[in-house]
């Protein structure tokens, strides 16, 4: 913390520099730079690790090249850990550890390139591209998402302004939240199936169940934040009830709603992906996912996880760029 | 129809009632029984509603049915229990606190460390790690240790998320006064800041109940022995025995509430001190 407390103008801080120079530097040491090194620790521990978890299939592939390895039979390596046999054959192991077809952990560059090729490399039709497959997931999300803001903000409302809402519903808001909704959700798609709903209805409603709940109580939370004073004052000048809400709640609960927002677009991406699990892999980021664990395409699986990270990270992303705008608008500089 | 109308006056003479509750004094009882009338209520609209309608088993089972297969299957769905929560889910709940609260440690101690490993940590929070579960299931084998492997991961940044940030939650008044009385790093870890972080560190660990449960449930979708929740409940929508799926949905809920409330019962025992559990 004391990177960013200290005044610019401390000794030896701008010597030459101007202070939006000073500024920048400042953001790179205490921003950039330790999250890049946290990364690139990551990415080293990453291919590290492929040797020891590939090393059974890359000494089995020595051993068919017709090099001696130690111990001498596959069925002997068996009941052997990993890091065992890639210490015992160091060579094998490093020789083939990053460029497996099938290896039980890819190596960095072949997520890489499998999520380069079949984004960038492939026609956005195409039922191998992932950014098709990256839609299908994204429309139940954002209608999920829709959905559940929606009725999230409706429920606030209505908490905040009834006692009794606020007495009987919120508790069982709560409640809802324990039962695992993502587990039962092959039961959902079943139902809704079986009276003729099918495709992005049934993961969207799965999304809505999941976003509703931070937005009800952020959303709640957000509507209670105006002070007695400020409510007193919107008293003195007659205001009803409406014009209290308009004028006065609703501003004041924007912060909150967009912290909340940002909970539920990454849990309402998370429900369309499940909600694609049961339907028997058809199309959509969960069925790349459960494909690939059928036909052990390992790459595949990781370019699939991936693929789900960046696009909840530019959502989120999404909503705290609009956030911004708007607050700042509102003369909330957040 | 008889059915359903009687429900729909069911619904507005239990309203009622609440409301007169709500405007009346504020009890305890009262705040025991709103939300209690309402979901009696709910559920006796329900039963009435699925009975009137003839609504198909298949798509709604009514609450009789669901209560009827519950105990019908105790030893199935005891099993199921066992093999999911207990050695699933608890054994990786407490691995996942375990190693998050030695990493967030860790960071506290290495300036350097925490500004890289928080944002890192807040980013993977938010992120889908339901889908590492078929990499893990395949890692680990079909058993619990896979389903344990997936709340493990699941758990691990909620919880060290929330510990860091709550290490830093103490003032500067607070830290010089242990300076002045010669504390060290350890005394002061101790007797100051673990105390400070419990809120966090409990919120955390209360954030990340619910979260064990929906991983280990949602592994058993990737392969599993043939018990299991999420076993049971992937084979009983095949089977289209729904009045089974739902008695695995209120175990579910059962088993979640309890852990929750658990955990919720020690916050309050430790953190008596808090604002938030006083008078």
């Amino acid at each position: 913390m004391t990177g960013t407390t200290a005044p610019l103008s401390a000794p030896g801080a701008g010597v030459g520099r101007s202070g939006r120079v000073a500024l920048w530097l400042r953001s790179v040491r205490t921003g950039f730079l330790p999250i890049l090194t946290v990364i690139a620790g990551l990415i080293l521990i990453w291919y590290f690790a492929c040797i020891p978890m590939n090393a059974q299939q890359s000494v089995l592939l020595a051993e068919r090249a017709g090099q001696t390895v130690t111990p001498e039979t596959a069925a002997d390596r068996r009941g052997m850990s990993g890091a065992a046999i890639a210490l015992r054959n160091p060579a094998a192991a490093m020789a083939s550890a990053f460029v497996q077809d099938r290896p039980r952990l890819p190596a960095p560059h072949q997520v890489a390139a499998e999520l380069w090729g079949s984004t960038v490399g492939l026609a956005v039709t195409s039922k191998r591209s992932l950014v098709y497959h990256a839609w299908v997931t994204l429309s139940a999300t954002l209608l999920g998402f829709a959905f559940g803001t929606a009725l999230g903000i409706l429920l606030a409302i209505g908490i905040v302004h009834s006692r009794v809402m606020d007495m009987s519903v919120m508790p069982w808001a709560i409640v809802s939240q324990t039962v695992p909704i993502i587990a039962i959700a092959p039961m959902i798609i079943v139902v809704l199936y079986s009276i003729g709903l099918q495709g992005i209805v049934p993961k969207a409603i799965i999304s809505t169940y999941l976003s509703f709940f931070p937005v009800v109580v952020g959303m709640v939370k957000g509507l209670r934040s105006p002070d007695a004073m400020q409510l007193d004052l919107l008293r003195t000048y007659g205001s009803n009830q409406n014009q209290t809400f308009w004028k006065l709640r609703l501003p004041a609960s924007l912060p909150y709603l967009f912290a909340s927002l940002k909970i539920g677009i990454c849990a309402s991406l998370i429900g369309a992906i499940v909600g694609e699990l049961p339907t028997g892999a058809v199309a959509g980021l969960g069925a790349r996912l459960l494909a690939g664990s059928y036909y052990g395409q390992t790459v595949q699986i990781w370019s699939a996880l991936f693929a789900a990270a960046i696009l909840a990270a530019v959502l989120v992303g999404l909503i705290g760029a609009i956030e911004k705008v708007l607050l700042r608008r509102m003369g909330l500089n957040a | 129809m008889i059915l359903v109308l009687f429900a729909l006056t069911l619904w507005a003479a239990a309203f009622a009632l609440n409301i007169r509750l709500a405007a009346g004094p504020h009890t305890r009882a009262v705040h025991l029984a709103v939300p209690l009338i309402f979901g009696l209520t709910i559920l006796a609209m329900w039963e009435l509603i699925v009975r009137g309608l003839d609504v198909p088993m298949v798509i709604l089972p009514a609450p009789s049915l669901i209560a009827g297969a519950f105990t019908d299957n105790l030893p199935v769905l005891w099993a199921d229990l066992n093999q999911t929560f207990v050695k699933g889910a608890l054994t990786g709940y407490a691995i996942g606190a375990t190693a998050a609260f030695a990493v967030a440690l860790l960071a506290d101690r290495y300036t350097f460390l925490k500004r890289g490993l928080l944002p890192v940590g807040n980013f993977m929070a938010a992120l889908p790690i339901v889908g590492t579960a078929p990499i893990l299931v395949m890692w680990f084998g079909f058993d619990w240790q896979s389903k344990a492997a997936v709340v493990v991961v699941m758990v691990f940044f909620p919880i060290l998320v929330n510990t860091v940030a709550g290490l830093t939650d103490t003032q500067a008044m607070q830290r010089d006064l242990m300076r002045t009385y010669g504390a060290s790093y350890g005394q002061t870890l101790l007797k100051l800041r673990l105390p400070a972080a419990m809120p966090f560190i409990f919120n955390g660990l209360k954030i990340s109940t619910t979260l064990a449960l929906i991983g280990a449930i949602v592994a058993e979708f990737f392969g599993s022995p043939t018990l299991g929740m999420g076993f049971r409940i992937s084979t009983s929508v095949g089977q289209l025995a729904l009045d089974m799926v739902w008695a695995e949905i209120v175990v579910a809920a059962l088993a979640g509430s309890a852990f929750y409330g658990i955990v919720a019962f020690i916050e309050k025992r430790v953190t008596f001190w808090h604002p938030s559990h006083r008078g």
